[in-house]
Formats: C-alpha cells, sequence, structure tokens
C-alpha cells in the first residue's frame, strides 16, 4: 500500500532555537482573526508588529516620565532626557558605533537619507559630480539623489542586477570613477529580498575613495549589523520595520562626516535675522535634531533593540531563514505561479505572480482568508520594470510567523488559482 | 465583506473575457487612464455621433475589477446619449464611494450594481471608477487621467473644484 505523504510531513525538521509560541504570546495583534480567519500577517517588509515589552515601555513612558527633553532642571525633564539618550545607546550598541553621537534620531529611513542628500550632498557635490545607486532601490533612495542630481547638475548612474535579482559587481566596479562622490546601496531589496554584498561594495568605493551610505531598512530587522566591521559611512533604518514604533528611524553616520556636513532643519523658532549660536550647530547628533524630537518613539526603539537582543539577532535570521526556504518551495511548487528574486542570499521576502491574475485581485482574496501581502510595485518602479511586471505580490516574514501562516498562504493562493480558473 | 461577494461570475466572466476590446480606428474621442498606485492601465476610445456614443472600445493592462468594470461599462453605455452617460458615471462613482445605496435609492445602474460591494474595499474603488473617470475625461478631450494627485476622483479636492 502506498503511503500519501501530506504537505506537511514534507516540512523541513525545524529545530526552533527559540520559543515561537513564547515569542507570539508577545504580540498581542497576532491574536486578530481578520474575517473570521486567524490573521497571518505577512506583510513585515512594510511595517512590523510591537511586542508587549515596546507597549508597555511607551506606557510607562508616557505615564512616568514624559517632560521634553534637554530643556529645564526639573525631574521629569531629567527622566525624559535620560530615557532618551539611553535609548540612543542602546541603538550604538546594537549595531555596533564607534561612538554614541554617531546615532542621529531621524522620522525613519527616507528621512535618514533625505539628511544625508541635504547636509552631504547639498554641500559637498557639484556640477558633473556622480552618486551610484543600484537597480533594486526603494524609491526613497532613489528620488533624493535624483532632486540633487536636478539642483547641483550631478549624474546618477545605476548598478544593473540579473535576471534573479543579484547585483553586478564587475559593472558596479567599472561605475566608479573619479568623478564618483557617494555610493547609496541598499543592504537588502524590499521589493526582491536579495541580500546585497554590503562589505565588499564598500571596500571597492573605499578603494576608490568613495563613501558610502547604506539603506538598511531591510536588514537591521532581520539580522545582525555591524556598522564598524562593514565600515559604511553612513547606514539608515526604522524603527516600525523592527517592531518598534513609527515616526523614529536612525541615521548612522562617521563622525568625521556628521561633523562637517551642514544641518538638516533649523530648530525651534529661530529668527531669520540671527545667525545660529555656533554651540547649536556644533555639537553631533543634535544639530541634525531640531525641534522636539518624537521622545516616546525614541524610547520605545531602544526597548525594542532590547526586545530583539533577547531573542538574538543570528535567532532572528536563523528561523527566518527557515521560513523562507519553506515558503519558496511550498509557494514556488504551485503551478502557474512565478517568483521574483531568487538570489542565493535573501532575506524573507517572497515575490511573486499567479499566472493570469492581477497581484491587487490576489491581495484581496488572500485577505478574505486572514492573510496580509502586500501587492503593488513596493516604492521599487525600477524593479518592477526589470522583471516588466507592473507589480507582484509581496509575502515578507518575521521571526514571529510560523509555518502554519505559509500553509495558509498557499491555501490562500489555491484559491485565487480556483476563482480565476 | 467577503470577496465573493464582489467576485461574482458575472464579474469574473467579464474579467475572462472582456466585451468590446481593442480600439476603434475610427474614434472621435479617446482617453488613457492611469492608476499608478496599482499600474492599472487603460486606453478608452469611442465614436459619437452628434451626443450619442454609438461605438465604444478599451484596452490596457488591469486588475479584474477595472477590466470587468470597464468591459460592462462599454456594453451598458453604447448607444446612449453624452446627457445619459454622464449621469451614469455619476452614479457609479457615487456608488463605488458609498454615496449612494443601489438597493433603497434610484439610480440607472442596473447590472452594474455588482459593483456596490466595492465601497468595502477601499483599496480598490480607484480600480472599479478608473474606466469611467477615462470615459468622462474622453468626453472632456482630455487625453489622460490618473486617479492620483489633483485628478484623484477619491480626493476631496474632486468634489470642491
Amino acid at each position: 500500500m502506498s503511503a500519501v505523504i501530506s504537505p506537511r510531513a514534507l516540512r523541513p525538521t525545524v529545530q526552533a532555537p527559540f520559543d515561537l509560541q513564547r515569542i507570539r504570546k508577545d504580540f498581542p495583534i497576532l491574536e486578530l482573526t481578520v474575517h473570521g480567519k486567524p490573521l497571518a500577517y505577512l506583510d513585515n517588509a512594510a511595517s512590523a508588529q510591537m511586542p508587549r515589552q515596546v507597549l508597555d515601555r511607551l506606557i510607562r513612558y508616557q505615564t512616568r516620565e514624559h517632560a521634553n527633553v534637554h530643556r529645564a532642571v526639573h525631574t521629569l525633564s531629567e527622566t525624559a532626557t535620560a530615557a532618551y539618550e539611553g535609548a540612543r545607546a542602546k541603538v550604538q550598541r546594537f549595531v555596533n558605533a564607534r561612538e554614541e553621537r554617531e546615532i542621529v534620531y531621524t522620522r525613519g529611513t527616507t528621512d535618514a537619507i533625505n539628511l544625508v542628500m541635504h547636509g552631504y550632498g547639498r554641500a559637498f557635490l557639484g556640477e558633473g559630480d556622480e552618486v551610484v545607486v543600484s537597480q533594486l532601490e526603494h524609491h526613497s533612495n532613489i528620488v533624493p539623489w535624483r532632486m540633487l542630481c536636478a539642483e547641483k547638475g550631478c549624474k546618477l548612474r545605476v548598478i544593473p542586477c540579473d535576471d534573479r535579482g543579484v547585483l553586478l559587481l564587475d559593472e558596479y566596479a567599472r561605475l566608479l570613477n573619479a568623478r564618483t562622490r557617494l555610493v547609496a546601496v541598499t543592504h537588502v531589496s524590499n521589493a526582491l529580498g536579495t541580500v546585497n554584498p554590503m562589505k565588499q561594495m564598500i571596500e571597492l568605493a573605499h578603494a576608490c575613495g568613495v563613501p558610502v551610505l547604506v539603506d538598511g531598512a531591510q536588514a537591521v530587522p532581520h539580522m545582525p549589523v555591524d556598522v564598524q566591521a562593514l565600515d559604511c559611512d553612513f547606514y539608515c533604518f526604522s524603527g516600525h520595520k523592527m517592531c518598534g514604533p513609527t515616526g523614529i528611524g536612525i541615521l548612522y553616520g562617521k563622525a568625521e562626516h556628521l561633523d562637517r556636513m551642514q544641518p538638516y532643519q533649523g530648530g525651534g523658532d529661530m529668527i531669520l535675522s540671527v545667525t545660529f549660536e555656533k554651540t547649536t550647530y556644533n555639537a553631533i547628533p543634535y544639530k541634525f535634531e531640531a525641534g522636539t524630537p518624537p521622545i516616546a518613539a525614541a524610547v520605545g526603539l531602544g526597548a525594542t533593540v532590547d526586545y530583539l537582543s533577547a531573542i538574538g539577532m543570528d535567532n532572528i535570521a536563523a528561523w527566518e531563514h527557515e521560513l523562507l526556504a519553506y515558503a519558496t518551495e511550498q509557494v514556488g511548487g504551485l503551478p502557474g505561479v512565478r517568483i521574483f528574486g531568487t538570489a542565493p542570499d535573501k532575506a524573507a521576502v517572497l515575490s511573486f505572480e499567479v499566472a493570469g491574475v492581477h497581484p491587487h485581485d490576489v491581495g484581496t482574496i488572500l485577505n478574505e482568508e486572514g492573510v496580509a501581502v502586500r501587492t503593488g510595485h513596493h516604492c521599487a518602479q525600477p524593479v518592477m520594470q526589470r522583471f516588466g511586471v507592473p507589480a507582484t505580490a509581496r509575502a515578507s516574514f518575521s521571526f514571529y510567523n510560523t509555518l502554519d501562516e505559509v500553509d495558509q498562504l498557499v491555501a490562500g493562493i489555491r484559491r485565487v488559482q480556483k476563482m480565476f480558473g | 465583506m467577503d470577496s465573493k461577494q464582489l467576485y461574482q461570475e458575472v464579474i469574473l466572466d467579464h474579467n475572462r473575457k472582456p466585451r468590446n476590446w481593442g480600439k476603434l480606428e475610427d474614434a472621435s474621442h479617446r482617453a488613457e487612464g492611469l492608476n499608478p498606485l496599482c499600474g492599472d492601465h487603460i486606453w478608452v476610445t469611442l465614436k459619437v455621433d452628434g451626443d450619442k456614443v454609438e461605438g465604444l472600445a478599451f484596452e490596457g493592462q488591469s486588475c479584474a475589477i477595472c477590466k470587468a468594470s470597464a468591459s460592462m461599462m462599454t456594453t451598458n453605455v453604447k448607444g446612449k446619449t453624452i446627457p445619459e452617460i454622464e449621469q451614469l458615471i455619476r452614479e457609479f462613482r457615487e456608488m463605488a464611494t458609498g454615496r449612494l445605496d443601489v438597493a433603497r435609492e434610484p439610480n440607472h445602474l442596473g447590472r452594474l450594481s455588482v459593483f456596490a460591494g466595492v465601497k468595502d474595499l477601499p483599496a480598490r474603488v480607484k480600480c472599479a471608477i478608473l474606466p469611467w473617470h477615462t470615459l468622462h475625461a474622453a468626453f472632456q478631450r482630455q487625453a489622460s487621467i490618473s486617479t492620483e494627485g489633483d485628478a484623484d476622483p477619491m480626493s476631496l479636492n474632486a468634489e470642491n473644484r
């Protein structure tokens, strides 16, 4: 008698290096049902969910510690300042920056990139200078540089990628020349999941004397990142993609760069006829943090870093790798489903297309099955153009996702195919 | 709402076999419609005699909701006058945005009311409206419209212009 092997039995045997069920209990939102189905939240590349530990920290800050920072001598202002600056120190250790003052709070990755465009690009780049980006960039690492090019008469050069979504390093090396002033590249592609060989790319740029900005929005939540080991000049990431609050992000910059950069925004209600006092300007990171910052969000980001560190970024990367392998096998095994992004080194992002069905129809029907995926161009239209599609559906995983949720996704795609068959 | 209510057989059928697909060579009016967020991109061509639409066709790349909406639009407006069609465009838009309850209020939508459920899927409202918006643009001799920016049919500005 022949045995019938269910797909479930074919799963890889996963020895979870951490207690997944306990971790899931940390995330109240994961208990929700959508259309009567358990929520399978697979839109983590857009924004990740927040654990109770961070929620509790936000409430504690707001109920017991809040006042404006760096302002007053009263107790609450000191408590708030300590929490705000304490979070900066946590972030510094998390990405292994040399000094706390190299950690600048921003509104997010986009804001961090714009800060460098204004403070570095507008100050130091001129006509004929070149900025190198890649085919895999999110719009937030293209548009600011296009704006700079339009203003200064600089040129944008683009590192192409192959059919797997892997950047062509030979082409990259050829793009670097005497006019190259900055390389701005994503660590991990948000649309395809490709992990770029950042260390090697940074070495190549530095060999030509070119500084490198890394868009780390999709890397920091999913793998250990060490800015000193990378030797990057700037590294940008967002709180909300790593289970922290929205409205807070980080620009890491080498102190030598930050020191000589122009401030991005004028602070407070300063008067135009008065030059800012030198003391307001010359201390980093504060010269880039004009106005009252999102204090609670910064404190929450500190708690997020503690939470992720307790689980361990290596453990997170290992579990997400299992999820990606299983999802790639199960979704990729469905007839009529094409996966975009097949680089050998990938983060847990699965961009796909169901033959004959527009991604938005896929997304709407998956939602009925409780499965939250992103559909569209993922703010990466050049990636879509490279693969000749207007949009894809994208499942993106976090360490709190389960193999059952992958099965739920697969069942949803089967339903899509049945409806449109 | 359940997507089954929206993805009814009639919509799936028009998606599979769109009616009046293509381009009219002798068109008197034409317009291009783009929904940049989705990537829906359609062209509508029509032949108007006096104020009567004698023929129309559409083609492009779009999701099922947009394609079915366009297909059913073509079958429903052919032979009607521009004022009658403008009335339908208004009613369709009001239905899709939840301002017209087709079950309770008088209207001329008929079978087009299968799209009523789209009002519960805000992200998909523009998909359903795009063909109608494009047809309106063609009447206005406007070459191209987008569902975003100033031309956004969902925008509050659209009401105030």
